[in-house]
């Protein structure tokens, strides 16, 4: 019976059935941490229609039509968003034919459009999701390999994407463009910092020139420019400010150097790595940056992070700074479901419990300009949801239920497959006959 | 004149480590100079206390005296010792990290730095980790805040035969022989699977495949055998003995069962491989390092007495990791084997024991019920055992080195912190007390000195 139940999930997680007949589903009896205006909420109801969040309360009655679920006792919070990582864009980090979250051509860089690449049925996201993922950024990197690195100080454009088994996986293309400064920028840029910046420039002075001028440059009457036809296009809403540069940076003094000519250039800003942002805290804070950080990196890596330290979150929060959780190291896509752990070491380093949730869900929403669909659970929103036994951010806490855009999808994956397996020790056939 | 004056320097520290019995060939080169901290008799009153033998005390005293575990018990009557409240504290014996590169791979990460991997030849059993250790590497430190007392430097997994592993106590020193654990055998790090083959076989050279691998490492266990046995010839006036190999006499510390084998292994079928050619060649594997697929193999490795030193979670990064599952050290466990959580990071050092709590959590869901007293051992007990060291640390037992960290709580909640670390009694680290703790050269000037590496 059970060897049955098994395999019909396993078909199942391989299909990725397309979404089921539309439901009406209510959760009862839980402790919501909405996200949203309503705050946290004991003894809730929730429903939700079709994918969308349709009530949330405490004196609410399921309508008659729900199927309701009792979750007595329990935790509810939004679904987590997983603001930086390389989802759906690698199987095997080492295996170079699985990875397509970078190319080495010059033909292109802020045109590199990685949506284009995102598989939606990945097993990695399978194993993220069944640790309570509904949300990620994917998003290019730079090749470092010296030999064929191509000197281009922008990766291109990340997205954001729904690990659900809804058809609209790809929930915002384009939300940001990667750019490398710090040491990585000095390594794309053929050896100093000081070139990334010029080639930052050159591409958005180019980018402006360009809009001012598209006629003539398709009568091929204007200058030469520093990236192609392409790149300049994708920067448009970047110069706009409507698209944030996603920066690769750790130093202090790079952080000023970027929010300075981000000031100058009307662009939005949103840092990743920021070992060195809590020195600037207040900086970020009156230019409305935010910052993906990794909670618990406190040593000096690098000569970009000699300041790391693990109050980091708490001082940036404090001073008003929207903060998430993130590392850019491709093999923490593999385990981006540890998001949860980022934060309860935020918490245990000063960052208020409820900022630290914030952080794994509206802020990073926030940050991406997605947070008028996700992020919180508010009547309107797609319905994106964890129900919790325990305290989420505690590591010995797994989620019962998640459901994304008001789906409950499959908490198996080929880790969960492989674990049962191997937990029948004793078996008269080889473990191959176990599945 | 400059000279002399060092020597007598050293000199005064072989006169005290003789004075105090420890059992230590002090006058042996690059033997242990290590000499604990002053510590006076402290008593930790009224905690929760897991031992790593597998029990939970609850309302307990711990008292430390002359470095050591003096008592364990209720209501110890310890007049004029230092006494702290403890009623709101678990006690744990020191974390102990069998993996780690601190001082090899120092940070900074930058090339200067990276002299863990001496991968000019396959083999270089010759090459010993210790001497590339930078006591000045910021890593101990914050290893250190996160309970570790005692760990295992490795060289990098480069090499079918990387070299000398050495273990060490936590503890600021000038020179590694300062921070050696007295008494601690060697051990060998050997790397099975992808990285000494991409290296070398993607240079042409070999091994190129797996099966070049195992060529490597019998050929390898051949050499060894071979001057082991001249060596004894010649003990025994038959023939003349060889010219001394420092590589080949690291391999017959193996085969001797001086130096234990330290493999880093992913792979289930190449952990079997790798007992096999152990039994061809008579020595023992204490451990395989990495070994995400322990779990496939648990049995195997309870039967030949190999522990399996384990991430948590990671998985994925290259092929043969991709089989990681979150349950690995409790199937382990559950097998009887001998699991060991440890980190291969300077950022996982830090918190073994969160990567314990995500084992746990994952292990209830499928019913296998790991409670904290269960659990520490994997970060105490356990890598005690697989360094060869338990006889003097990895559990609190009345006589052993008082190597005890002191949580603000259960050390199993993301939301709990070390207050306080002592090294043989020795108050090390003390959370509240920043001021009195260590900071490496490099940190100087840092954030670590006011908080960051705290």
């Amino acid at each position: 019976m059970k060897r049955t139940a098994y395999m019909a999930s396993a078909l199942l997680l391989i299909t990725l059935t397309p979404l089921a007949t539309a439901e009406t589903i209510a959760y009862t009896g839980a402790i919501v941490h909405t996200m949203g205006p309503a705050g946290t909420i004991e003894n809730a109801t929730i429903v939700i229609r079709n994918d969308r969040f349709e009530a949330v309360g405490g004196n609410l009655s399921p309508p008659g039509d729900a199927r309701v679920i009792d979750v007595t006792g329990k935790i509810i919070t939004p679904g987590l968003f997983s603001p930086m990582g390389q989802m759906g864009l690698t199987e095997v980090s080492g295996v170079d034919e699985s990875v397509d979250f970078y190319q080495s051509g010059t033909r292109f860089s802020a045109s590199f459009d990685i949506a284009d690449a995102y598989n939606h049925r990945s097993p990695v996201l399978a194993v993220n999701r069944s640790g309570g993922i509904t949300r990620a950024v994917t998003a290019p990197s730079p090749e470092l390999e010296e030999e064929t690195a191509a000197p281009q100080v922008f990766s291109g454009l990340a997205a954001v994407v729904q690990l659900g088994d809804r058809p609209d996986f790809i929930a915002d293309r384009g939300c940001a463009m990667v750019v490398n400064l710090g040491e990585v920028g000095s390594a794309v840029s053929r050896g100093s910092r000081a070139a990334a910046i010029l080639g930052l420039r050159a591409a958005l002075d180019d980018g402006i020139d360009y809009r001012r001028n598209k006629d003539a440059v398709e009568r091929g009457q204007r200058r030469d420019y520093s990236i192609s036809i392409e790149d300049l296009e994708a920067l448009q809403p970047v110069i706009a400010g409507r698209t944030p540069l996603l920066v690769n940076v750790n130093r202090a003094s790079d952080i000023e150097t970027i929010v300075r000519i981000a000031s100058e250039y009307g662009l939005a800003l949103i840092l990743y790595g920021g070992a060195e942002a809590w020195m600037v805290a207040d900086l970020l804070a009156a230019n409305n940056v935010a910052v993906i950080l990794d909670s618990k990196a406190n040593l000096p890596a690098s000569f970009d992070a000699l300041n790391a330290r693990l109050e980091a979150p708490a001082i940036l929060a404090k001073a008003g700074v929207d903060i998430s959780f993130g590392v850019d190291w491709q093999s923490e896509t593999h385990t981006g479901r540890n998001i949860t752990q980022s934060a309860g070491n935020a918490v245990a380093n000063g960052l208020p419990w409820m900022e630290a949730l914030e952080a794994i869900t509206i802020a990073p929403a926030r940050m991406y300009g997605v947070d008028d669909r996700f992020g919180s659970i508010e009547p309107g929103k797609e319905a994106d949801l964890i129900v919790w036994p325990a305290d989420p951010l505690e590591l010995t806490s797994n989620p019962d239920d998640v459901m994304i855009r008001g789906q409950q999808v499959s908490l198996e994956n080929r880790q969960t497959l492989l674990r049962d397996r191997y937990l029948q020790a004793d078996s008269a056939k080889p473990p191959a006959f176990r599945k | 004149m400059k000279r002399i004056l060092v020597s007598c320097v050293i000199f005064q520290l072989v006169t005290i480590a003789c004075d105090t019995g420890a059992d230590v060939e002090t006058t042996t080169a690059y033997a242990s100079r290590y000499k604990p901290l002053a510590s006076g008799v402290t008593l930790l009153q009224g905690a929760t206390v897991l031992t790593g033998t597998g029990e939970r005390l609850d309302n307990t005293d711990i008292l430390m005296r002359d470095g050591r575990i003096a008592a364990i018990g209720s209501n110890i009557d310890a007049a004029g010792a230092s006494t702290i409240n403890a009623s709101e504290m678990w006690v744990t014996p020191g974390v102990i990290d069998v993996h780690s590169h601190l001082g090899v791979y120092a940070s900074p990460g930058v090339a200067a730095h990276s002299d863990g991997n001496e991968m000019s030849t396959p083999v270089t059993a010759e090459v010993w980790a210790e001497h590339a250790v930078w006591p000045q590497d910021p890593g101990f430190v914050t290893a250190l805040a996160g309970g570790v007392t005692t760990m295992q430097i490795l060289p990098g997994s480069g090499n079918l035969i990387g070299g000398r592993g050495v273990t060490l106590k936590n503890v600021p020193g000038r020179n590694v022989m300062e921070m050696k654990f007295p008494g601690a055998p060697y051990g060998l790090k050997m790397a099975c699977g992808e990285n000494p083959k991409r290296f070398y076989g993607g240079q042409g050279l070999s091994p190129m495949t797996r099966m070049g691998n195992v060529a490597g490492y019998r050929t390898a266990w051949i050499e060894a055998e071979d001057y082991r046995d001249k060596m004894k010839a010649a003990e025994n006036g038959k023939g003349e003995a060889p010219m001394r190999d420092l590589r080949l006499e690291t391999l017959v510390g193996v085969l001797n069962g001086e130096i234990l084998v330290h493999n880093h292994c992913y792979r289930a079928d190449e952990m079997a491989v790798m007992i096999e050619i152990s039994k061809e060649f008579g020595y023992s594997i204490s451990t395989f390092h990495h070994a995400v697929e322990a779990y496939k193999v648990a049995d195997l490795l309870a039967a030949n007495n190999t522990c399996a030193a384990v991430w948590a979670d990671w998985w994925g990064f290259k092929m043969e990791a991709y089989d990681g599952i979150r349950e690995n050290a409790a199937l382990v466990d559950r097998a009887g084997a001998c699991a060991i959580i440890h980190s291969d990071s300077e950022i996982g050092m830090q918190r073994l024991n969160q990567e314990a709590a995500k084992v746990m959590g994952a292990a209830g869901r499928v019913d296998i019920d790991i409670p904290p007293e269960r659990a520490i051992r994997w970060l105490t007990r356990n890598p005690a055992s697989a360094l060869g060291i338990l006889e003097h640390t990895g559990t609190l037992e009345v006589g052993k080195m008082a190597d005890v960290a002191v949580w603000n709580g259960n050390p199993f909640s993301v939301y709990t912190k070390v207050d306080r670390v002592f090294i043989d009694g020795a108050l090390i680290y003390d959370r509240n007390d920043p001021s009195a703790n260590p900071v490496t050269d490099f940190s100087l000037g840092t954030a670590a000195v006011s908080g960051g590496a705290q």
